[in-house]
């Protein structure tokens, strides 16, 4: 039987590599000494590798943000973990005006290659603040890369190579994924610069683009296309900028027909680019049906359960999609 | 109790002091003053062509500030690290004398220190201890708390440096950053370049005290407020206080007090904001740091005024040889214009 591995697990082992095997890495942020914070994703980290290089932080977002920042121009490879990507905005103009331009307004004479952890927590009746994901805004920063993994061993290669890279990363985690279950394909190392969007089921009637925990959702859909007969090539994104679009693009080419499910806002958002960089590249005539987008209402997260049914991405919302381009 | 009246005051300021050359060896005076003509000629060279339209970038000028960043730079050591803010043409000057690749990235050349993609705001140099230096106001003093925290984990005895001014107090980070490097026991000095304006506006339209210094205290950092333009105090006190820095590894807030002869941007006194100041100016102009130095080099016969003369006449040719290889200097290749965003 194939050994399993779940997703928090995953992001563990990146951790336990990373504070093993590079004296250059450490992680910062609020609550790296609780487990109430980061849930089962660092446990015992400290108590294992020691409070010097697992280190928890005072309140302070913007300055731990930038002293991560500090730590990374001056040679370290560092983390800052933001246990919600909410509180994460206090640290933007370190994020974006400073880290994701300090290679080019140098000239190539420094970097700060620095990674900046954020979880989206989304239900259990969060409500507005404490829910937002936003990776569309971060994925529209030259400089800056994007990662949401979907899949456990991606979580941990891709947060090792997050690291690991020479470049500013924001790297994202669902905490709805946390407890998924994938088979372990076993540690692997991968450059961040090969990384491209994954063709994770292959199909010729439609294809369907995820990214993070909407990868789940579209896969949740599976069943029900196969009873209605839609074989769908479904693809998760992985590195939400810069993005390869070849691979989309040459399966839009094939099932011409494009879905793209993102658990964000619709406007100026990811999905929204996905398409357009899709039908620039196709020609209509090679289309059987216009492109869809499924994404979250237009509104800030609802607090109570009730409502949060309707506000999320449900299976029922993506068939749906899929029906009316049938 | 008026909590401003030094500013009001300037002749009886009570941190003012003189410059008192004992116990300093003729070659470290000499290269105070070397490096404070030097940064005042580069910046009036600046300023001249900001006004005739050569110079195109913002440029915020310090001079009359000089003394701060050549007192830090001659107590730096190898793998100290400086971070800098909008006006930092004196604190990169005063540790590498390259007017050339200052002149050069000013004027948007491949040969500037940041291959001419920064401009006067972005100016780098590593292999002197120059991190870099950014326009938004404050937002290098974490980097340079995390610098400090680079040299924490690697147990090295050495110091980061953040420099900003009065304006940065009344930003967030600082007070963030000050308690991240005092609960952390970080080697950090935060200088604050107290030049009692931010733009436009007098530091008692925007705090209710004018000693910035008061922040330190509260997060329970040793600090001090000094003459910042008395390179010999400045100097006497952060070369020895920068040892017990590197050794203990406990953070510094050294506020000096200083002014600044230009405006906020370019090359205007202060007409260009708006604020009539001629008669501050008036006075701070006696306080010219190197007028003070100079002074008393002379009056001490370690140089006489024929050798001061003759210091100067070489700055500026140095000065005139640099900008004329500058404005020879290429543009970037076009190509630039996206080959850095990524690694």
């Amino acid at each position: 039987m194939n050994k399993k591995i779940k997703f928090s697990k995953g992001i563990h082992t990146a951790f336990d590599y990373l504070l093993e095997n590079h004296e250059e890495f450490f992680v910062i942020g609020q609550g790296l000494w609780s487990p109430w914070y980061v849930g089962e994703t660092m446990k015992d980290l400290d108590k294992k590798y020691g409070k010097k290089r697992v280190i928890d932080t005072p309140v302070s977002e913007l300055a731990v943000t930038g002293a991560t920042i500090g730590a990374a121009i001056t040679g370290f490879k560092p983390l800052v973990v933001h246990p919600r990507v909410d509180f994460m905005l206090l640290a933007v103009d370190q994020i974006v005006t400073q880290a994701a331009k300090w290679r080019h307004m140098f000239g190539n004479n420094s970097s700060a290659p620095a990674t900046f952890r954020a979880i989206i927590n989304r239900g259990g009746e969060q409500g507005a603040q404490h829910s937002q994901s936003l990776h569309s805004w971060f994925a529209h920063i030259p400089g800056l890369k994007v990662v949401m993994p979907y899949d456990a061993n991606d979580a941990r290669d891709l947060l090792i190579s997050s690291v690991l890279a020479d470049d500013p990363v924001v790297f994202m985690d669902d905490r709805w994924l946390y407890d998924e279950e994938f088979i372990d394909k076993g540690l692997k190392l991968i450059d961040l610069k090969d990384v491209k969007p994954k063709i994770i089921q292959e199909g010729k009637d439609i294809t369907i683009v995820g990214v993070g925990f909407t990868v789940k959702k579209i896969m949740d859909c599976k069943q029900e296309l196969s009873v209605l007969n839609i074989d769908p090539e479904i693809i998760d994104l992985r590195l939400l900028n810069p993005i390869d679009y070849s691979s989309i693009i040459n399966s839009v080419k094939k099932t011409k027909r494009l879905v793209v499910v993102d658990g964000d806002w619709s406007s100026c958002g990811l999905a929204s680019e996905i398409i357009t960089s899709v039908v620039e590249s196709v020609n209509p005539q090679d289309l059987i049906s216009k492109p869809k987008r499924v994404t979250l209402v237009d509104a800030p997260a609802p607090t109570s359960k009730y409502l949060e049914n309707d506000y999320y991405i449900s299976t029922e919302n993506i068939i749906d999609a899929i029906k009316e381009i049938f | 109790m008026n909590k401003f009246k030094d500013l009001n005051n300037i002749e009886s300021f009570t941190h003012f002091t003189d410059v008192n050359i004992s116990d300093l060896k003729k070659d470290i005076l000499l290269k105070m003053l070397f490096k404070m003509i030097l940064i005042r000629k580069a910046e009036e060279k600046i300023s001249e062509n900001v006004e005739n339209g050569t110079i195109k970038c913002p440029c915020h000028l310090a001079i009359g500030q000089e003394a701060i960043a050549v007192a830090a730079a001659l107590s730096m050591i190898k793998d100290d690290k400086a971070f800098g803010a909008h006006r930092s043409h004196a604190h990169f000057l005063a540790l590498n004398d390259d007017t050339f690749s200052l002149f050069a990235e000013v004027l948007g050349r491949v040969d500037g220190c940041s291959k001419g993609m920064g401009g006067s705001m972005h100016i780098i140099d590593k292999s002197n201890g120059f991190y870099g230096s950014v326009p938004i106001v404050g937002a290098t003093i974490p980097m340079a708390t995390g610098a400090g925290l680079s040299i924490s984990l690697k147990e090295s005895k050495n110091l980061s440096i953040s420099y900003f001014g009065d304006g940065a107090c009344e930003e967030g980070v600082l007070h963030e950053s000050l308690n991240l490097a005092s609960v952390m026991n970080l080697p950090t000095v935060f200088i604050c370049e107290n030049n009692l304006f931010s733009s436009h506006l007098r530091i008692d339209q925007r705090q209710t005290e004018m000693y910035t210094s008061r922040f330190a205290k509260a997060h329970n950092i040793e600090s001090i407020v000094i003459d910042g333009n008395n390179i010999t105090d400045l100097y006497n006190f952060m070369s020895t206080k920068f040892k017990s820095v590197r050794d203990t590894h406990k953070p510094l807030f050294i506020e000096a007090i200083t002014y600044r002869w230009k405006g906020h941007v370019g090359h205007r006194e202060d007409e260009d904001v708006g604020v009539e100041r001629s008669q501050d100016l008036r006075k701070w102009r006696n306080r010219d740091p190197i007028k003070l130095l100079s002074e008393e080099l002379i009056k001490n016969n370690i140089i006489s005024t024929v050798e001061l003369n003759q210091i100067e006449k070489e700055i500026i040719s140095k000065i005139e040889n640099d900008w004329n290889k500058a404005l020879k200097s290429e543009f970037p290749d076009k190509s630039n214009l996206n080959k850095f965003v990524y690694s």
